[in-house]
């Protein structure tokens, strides 16, 4: 699904270079679930907006799907970002004057959709991530649980290949924090694949496998026994 | 591309924004306003000058005489200058193929004037035919002078409107006979002038009759003429000046006039006036298109503004939007469409909110020099457009700059 080979990455930070990402090799199987780990500037959120064609590498190359994604022009790249990707965000990014059902249908005007049909499958994925009672919402009055199962529900509306969420429990209480990692235990179990940016520890092992980052190159990459979150939350 | 969804989208999106939607509207229809009235006003002005040129012939040149100034060839100043038929005839010989119309005049003021137990003192004024048009008079009822009048010395008499309420109260005029100083006149016609009613004030009686009533042998008070009509006015501007020139000169030779004396011969060129009236008239319309064009570049520049400040705000969404898979096109056109849809609905509402204000308070603004404040209708339209282009292009600009950073950017934006 994903293969990266020799990627590397530096910001401009005035005159000084920043070598953010050094030589990264890396694959990703179907319907995997990896915690890509690391300190703050590890390079893991880097990591992941290259994945998710949000940013570029200089160096190295990335297949996803089989496809080489490099040097693309904003066109194609919004055409993978919206086939192959779904993305969750620590901070949430719902349009905040669209009500929950019409941020979660918005990847599916993107594609194309008829507005009836686009409501249609927005309202399945609200049901699915268990708010189909707050569709007509606006996100400023979800909590922050909600606004990121909402978040959920809109990155995988457009049925993508990859989910890919940056810190998506940064921002929530654990108890909130287990709920959102059940879901997306939930959404991995049907198979999709997963990829999780967290620095919580008891997060990186509700996945399958961890990715443990330090300053730009992968230092550990392990399977591990996953840790069911609903147990924890019943415990 | 006009797809539904994207209305869709669009709506959506200005429902929910209604602050910004509405200062953006505003500022495009407050400017639309605002020229329109300019401009009616503008226009109600010209108007106003052109209504007051409708009292006389536009192109009439009126002489008259008065007292020499300078002492010239061993006469003294202080000499009155007396004008006849000769005068008048030599001056239409001289040019009966150039004038449209002529007349001598020989008039009387404060002729007390009667008719059973009514009335009043009127300027009794003795012409010709042609007066008729030097005048601009329209006849209500009956008839003017004619020839026949002119040659047999009838006593006939053309009232004016004012005359004819103070005299007759409305009723009927025609056939009835008035005594102008004593003498006996057959009221022929009534007549209005658009001068109003101090040129409505006067009774016409034929040149001949007048002359022979007042005793005035074949004395002139005034002579009144018009030149052939020409396609251009510089034209004819040219051609009465010349004739005015001309008539100087041969009215100072025969009455033995210095060439320099200003106050014995008196020529009034209107369409010399008017040509003032119409430089000036001029100069007032591209004032108020200058003002409406500064107004309409204000209004382009609070356009640009909101819509920097638009995309400014909408960045982190264009950041989700494209992460969520937005192609840079559909960003550039969710932006100018909104910024189009608002400003032209905005421009058309001040528009047509214009149009309404000029129709109710229109009349009630109307002054001597102010009438029928109106504005070119495709004039207005074309600034609407205008206004709708230069938000686009205003829009454009931010929003393709907004569509082409990286999304990772653009979602940093705070």
């Amino acid at each position: 699904m994903i293969e990266i080979k020799d990627l590397h990455k530096s910001y401009q930070m005035g005159a000084n270079s920043l070598h953010v990402l050094k030589g990264i090799n890396f694959e990703v199987s179907d319907g995997e679930m990896i915690a890509i780990m690391g300190s703050s500037g590890s390079g893991k959120s880097t990591l992941l907006n290259i994945l998710g064609i949000l940013d570029e590498a200089e160096k190295g190359t990335y297949h996803l799907d089989g496809k080489l994604i490099k040097n693309l022009n904003e066109k194609v790249a919004a055409q993978y970002r919206n086939k192959f990707l779904g993305f969750v965000f620590q901070s949430f990014n719902l349009i905040n004057y669209k009500n929950a059902l019409e941020n979660v249908a918005l990847p599916l005007y993107y594609q194309g959709e008829k507005r009836n049909i686009r409501m249609e499958k927005a309202m399945h994925y609200l049901e699915k991530v268990g708010l189909a009672d707050w569709a007509e919402h606006l996100p400023n009055e979800l909590s922050g649980g909600q606004k990121q199962r909402v978040a959920i529900a809109r990155a995988l509306a457009s049925d993508p290949k990859v989910l890919l969420a940056d810190e998506p429990t940064g921002a929530l209480d654990s108890t909130t924090s287990y709920e959102v990692i059940e879901l997306i235990q939930q959404i991995n179990d049907e198979g999709k694949t997963i990829l999780i940016v967290t620095h919580e520890d008891d997060i990186a092992h509700m996945c399958k496998r961890i990715v443990n980052l330090r300053d730009g190159i992968i230092i550990d990459d392990s399977q591990v026994q996953q840790i069911r979150a609903k147990k924890i939350e019943h415990a | 591309m006009l797809s539904l969804e994207r209305w869709q989208e669009i709506f959506e999106t200005i429902r929910k924004n209604k602050l910004r939607t509405f200062l953006t509207g505003l500022s495009v229809a407050s400017g639309i306003f605002i020229l329109v009235i300019l401009l009616a006003i503008g226009q109600g002005m010209q108007n106003g000058i052109a209504s007051e040129f409708e009292q006389d012939a536009t192109n009439r040149i009126s002489v008259w005489t008065g007292v020499t100034s300078e002492s010239f060839k061993g006469l003294n100043p202080g000499r009155r200058i007396q004008l006849d038929n000769t005068d008048y005839d030599l001056a239409e010989a001289k040019n009966i193929d150039d004038l449209e119309y002529k007349s001598g005049v020989y008039s009387r003021w404060g002729q007390l004037t009667s008719y059973k137990a009514e009335n009043g003192s009127y300027r009794v004024e003795g012409v010709r035919s042609d007066y008729q048009f030097l005048e601009n008079a329209t006849l209500t009822t009956g008839r003017y002078i004619n020839q026949n009048d002119l040659d047999s010395y009838e006593k006939v008499a053309i009232i004016g409107h004012r005359v004819y309420l103070d005299l007759f109260k409305k009723k009927n005029a025609i056939g009835e006979y008035i005594e102008v100083s004593g003498v006996k006149f057959k009221v022929v016609g009534i007549y209005t002038d658009p001068g109003g009613e101090r040129e409505e004030n006067r009774i016409f009686i034929p040149l001949t009759t007048s002359q022979r009533v007042f005793n005035a042998g074949d004395n002139l008070r005034s002579m009144a003429f018009t030149l052939e009509k020409q396609d251009k006015f510089e034209d004819a501007l040219a051609a009465s000046e010349a004739f005015t020139a001309q008539l100087e000169a041969d009215l100072k030779a025969r009455h033995i006039i210095s060439p320099t004396d200003e106050r014995a011969v008196r020529i009034n060129n209107s369409l010399e006036n008017a040509k003032r009236f119409f430089d000036l008239m001029n100069m007032i319309k591209w004032f108020f298109w200058g003002v409406g064009i500064c107004t309409i570049i204000a209004g382009v520049v609070g356009v640009s503004n909101i819509m920097l400040i638009i995309v400014k705000e909408r960045t982190k969404e264009i950041g989700i939007r494209k992460a969520i898979g937005a192609q840079p096109y559909s960003i550039i056109m969710m932006i100018l469409h909104e910024s189009i849809f608002v400003t032209a609905i905005a421009g058309f509402l001040g528009l047509f909110f214009s149009l309404f204000v000029l129709e109710m308070v229109g009349p009630l603004i109307e002054t001597d020099y102010i009438k029928n404040p109106s504005v070119d209708f495709g004039v207005a339209f074309t600034t609407v457009l205008i206004l709708v282009f230069a938000g686009a292009v205003a829009g454009f600009f931010p929003a393709y700059r907004a569509s082409s950073i990286k999304p990772i950017e653009a979602l940093r934006d705070e």
